[in-house]
């Protein structure tokens, strides 16, 4: 015992010292490539630092956790919702709902400024930002019964708060399917492989649905195998549709017909019966994720590829092909999910507060969880840079700005100074099973080459690449359609709640002419902006992602000012830096971006500049000026879109200022709202 | 090693709804049933957020 409390602090240092020893080698390297492994070193140590010391402080210090305090899973436990359950348990369920598509897209679009910008976010982001967030969020809930951000944004902050909250939701929602939606348009056009296998998706989780019903109720995990089983058997099928010219053609969509594809499936996804293909398809796509998530973090220690991207590229002045914009902010709500990720909150507010056993476990599933995901956002920074700059730029770049034409498209990227050849990237394309890899925006095609690339040289080698690459896709394909489906339906029940405020017949949940209206009012809403992705000359993920990011990163700040506000109220104004920090570099991050994305003169940036280029611009014909017209509507509503997320957090900012400035000057009562203190009897069983 | 395999099996029961869908059933005292698993299903995706972006 006294050997070990001995070596506990030189074992800590050595840790810091290796995690700083990575930092700066992953800082400081220039010219040449470096090891993966060095990012995966970095972020570890960085992790186990924060997590030991910093989370520490916060569970003792700030947030005054008690190990003596019931939590409602005990007090509440109804054996239903309220469960008081095994912390690792807690922490797999937890970790399964916050991981999402998100961490794997933003640093692969950002992996544009080169490797370090997004890490280093990545790894201090979540650190001093995100892990901070989820793990307050999910003790505040856990203090208030389990209750809501929503609930708690209007308890604590006031009306404003709540609604705020609620359109923070409806646009995260909108911008979001959107924008993922158009992830997955851009990775199966022209792609007869990667779209037979997801469409294969749909029968086989029709199939799992009936099985799960009819024949095994609630043996999801055997459900699940059996699915996982059936969308092997769909990759592998998907090789010979593409070398079928019959099939193949069938298979064959650009990306309007496949956007339609995709919102009529929302729509049917949100009416339909949630046994027959939502549920099934989210056990489905949750037991690939998990899985592949896995394999990723093997196949990284077990090849330790070496980066190719450099540490940063000339792209940090704003010039980037990928998308428009400097470093500061780009990169920072570029990467949202993987760093700081406000929809978490709403997790962190949902169904975890109400299986938390101990108030002491709360730092391992809320900090812990989500550093576990800032981990997933470094491996997908690394299956990004892991390929040449030219192979990354000449599939992430539109053909708005490259050129639609392969040698055009590759003399364009090298004379940025990225070599790639028309004849490499035409044997790479051919290595995975694809037509073309040029123009393969949204980041998906990026992550899945990359993916190849790691998983080739550690399995089956070139061989078998394509699999790989297909298998990459679909995971990331089935992943995203999943959010999408359940978004739409997320989106819908909470339209019918508002409206229901209006005309009670529309808030009823089981009415079906209820159901239709709503679902439509959703995906015609992300739709809009699908289609308008679609239609976009530069690949519309340079308009989209920006604006989702900041869409999360302005529900952070609902969940960082009701956290400020909480900590104000309940007299710990010394420690209130600990939200408020983050709450600062998260407005002027939203604050900036939404303002260049408005204002900017560059129209590659700033959404008014884009119109009035577009108006200004010569037409050939009447058909090309009524799409410049068409094209100009869209930058507006963009701008109008932002303009409208920045104004509430102003309002929320000044809401929530006044709540502070009420409270510390003595105008207000500190008024607690945490449930009362109850013994927990687990000391005793413990005792 | 076999205790880890059951927490393992624990989580997974969890992440895939077998947990919560055994303790539904034995707080609502109903069987398994295609009826009481649509009923769960549709309590369980009521419109809360479960996955995350």
């Amino acid at each position: 015992m006294h050997l070990h409390r001995r070596l506990r602090w030189p074992a800590w240092f050595a840790v810091a010292a290796l995690g700083a020893l990575a930092l700066a080698t992953i800082a400081l390297h220039r010219g040449e490539s470096i090891n993966a492994l060095w990012l995966v070193v970095a972020a570890l140590c960085t992790y186990a630092v924060g997590y030991r010391f910093y989370a520490k402080f916060i569970a003792t210090r700030v947030l005054l956790i008690d190990a003596a305090r019931a939590t409602p899973a005990e007090r509440l436990n109804n054996g239903r919702d309220f469960v008081p359950t095994n912390k690792w348990v807690v922490f797999g369920h937890h970790f399964a709902a916050i991981a999402g598509p998100g961490p794997l897209v933003g640093p692969v679009l950002a992996a544009q400024f080169g490797y370090l910008p997004g890490t280093l976010w990545l790894i201090i982001g979540a650190v001093l930002g995100g892990c901070v967030q989820d793990f307050v969020i999910l003790l505040f809930s856990v203090r208030r019964d389990g209750k809501s951000l929503g609930q708690m944004a209007r308890d604590e902050i006031g009306k404003v708060g709540g609604f705020v909250a609620f359109l923070a939701v409806m646009s995260i929602i909108t911008i979001l399917l959107s924008a993922i939606a158009l992830v997955v348009v851009n990775a199966l056009k022209g792609s007869p492989w990667g779209t037979f296998t997801i469409a294969m998706t749909i029968p086989i989780a029709v199939l799992m649905g009936v099985y799960l019903r009819r024949l095994r109720p609630g043996k999801v995990l055997e459900t699940s195998l059996l699915g996982f089983a059936l969308v092997l058997l769909a990759v592998f099928g998907g090789a010979y549709v593409s070398h079928s010219a019959l099939l193949s053609r069938w298979f064959t969509f650009g990306a309007p017909a496949l956007a339609v594809m995709i919102i009529v499936y929302g729509f049917a996804a949100s009416a339909l019966p949630v046994w027959l293909l939502l549920a099934p398809r989210d056990y489905l796509s949750t037991f690939v994720k998990l899985g592949t998530i896995a394999i990723l973090a093997v196949g990284i220690f077990a090849v330790r590829p070496e980066l190719h991207m450099p540490a940063m590229t000339r792209f940090i002045d704003g010039s980037g092909p990928v998308f428009g914009g400097k470093l500061f902010p780009f990169a920072f709500i570029t990467i949202a999910c993987g760093a700081v990720s406000g929809f978490h909150s709403l997790i962190s507010s949902g169904t975890t507060p109400k299986l938390i056993a101990r108030e002491t476990q709360v730092r391992m599933v809320g900090y812990g969880a989500m550093a576990c995901e800032s981990l997933v956002g470094v491996m997908a920074m690394i299956a990004a840079c892991v390929m040449q700059p030219g192979t990354y730029f000449a599939i992430n770049s539109p053909a708005g700005l490259v050129g639609g034409d392969a040698a055009a498209a590759a003399q364009t990227i090298s004379s940025w100074g990225f070599p790639v050849t028309a004849a490499e990237m035409t044997r790479l394309a051919h290595a995975v099973g694809e037509q073309t890899l040029f123009n393969r925006t949204g980041g998906a095609p990026a992550f899945a080459v990359g993916m190849a690339h790691i998983f080739s040289r550690s399995i089956g080698g070139e061989a078998v690449m394509a699999v790989w690459y297909h298998f990459a896709i679909m995971f990331e394909a089935l992943f995203i359609l999943t959010v999408l489906d359940a978004g739409t339906r997320v989106g819908r029940f909470l339209l019918q709640d508002w409206l229901g405020g209006l005309w009670k017949p529309l808030g009823r949940t089981s009415s079906y002419p209820s159901i239709l209206l709503t679902s439509a009012l959703v995906v015609g809403a992300w739709g809009y902006f699908l289609w308008q992705g679609v239609r976009d000359p530069l690949g519309g993920i340079n308009s989209l992602w920006p604006l989702f990011g900041i869409a999360n990163q302005l529900l952070a700040t609902v969940a960082l000012c009701v956290a400020t506000t909480i900590l104000i109220k309940s007299g710990r104004l010394k420690y209130c830096w600990v939200t408020l920090l983050p709450l600062v570099w998260l407005v002027a991050v939203t604050f900036t971006a939404s303002l260049q994305k408005i204002f900017h003169p560059d129209p590659r940036i700033g959404f008014l500049a884009e119109a009035q280029r577009l108006l200004a611009a010569v037409p050939d014909n009447a058909a090309r000026a009524a799409e410049l017209q068409r094209l100009a509507f869209n930058a507006y509503l963009n701008a109008a879109v932002t303009g409208a997320l920045l104004l509430l957090v102003l309002v929320l900012l000044l809401q929530s200022g006044w709540r502070w400035y009420q409270v510390i000057s003595g105008c207000a009562a500190r008024v607690s709202t945490e449930t009362p203190f109850v013994a927990t009897s687990y000391a005793r069983e413990e005792a | 090693m076999r205790a880890v395999f059951q927490v393992l099996l624990a989580a997974l029961r969890e992440i895939f709804d077998e947990g919560p869908y055994a303790r539904f059933l034995a707080s609502h005292r109903l069987p398994a049933s295609a009826a009481s698993y649509r009923l769960f299903l549709e309590q369980r995706f009521d419109g809360r957020p479960r996955r995350c972006c």
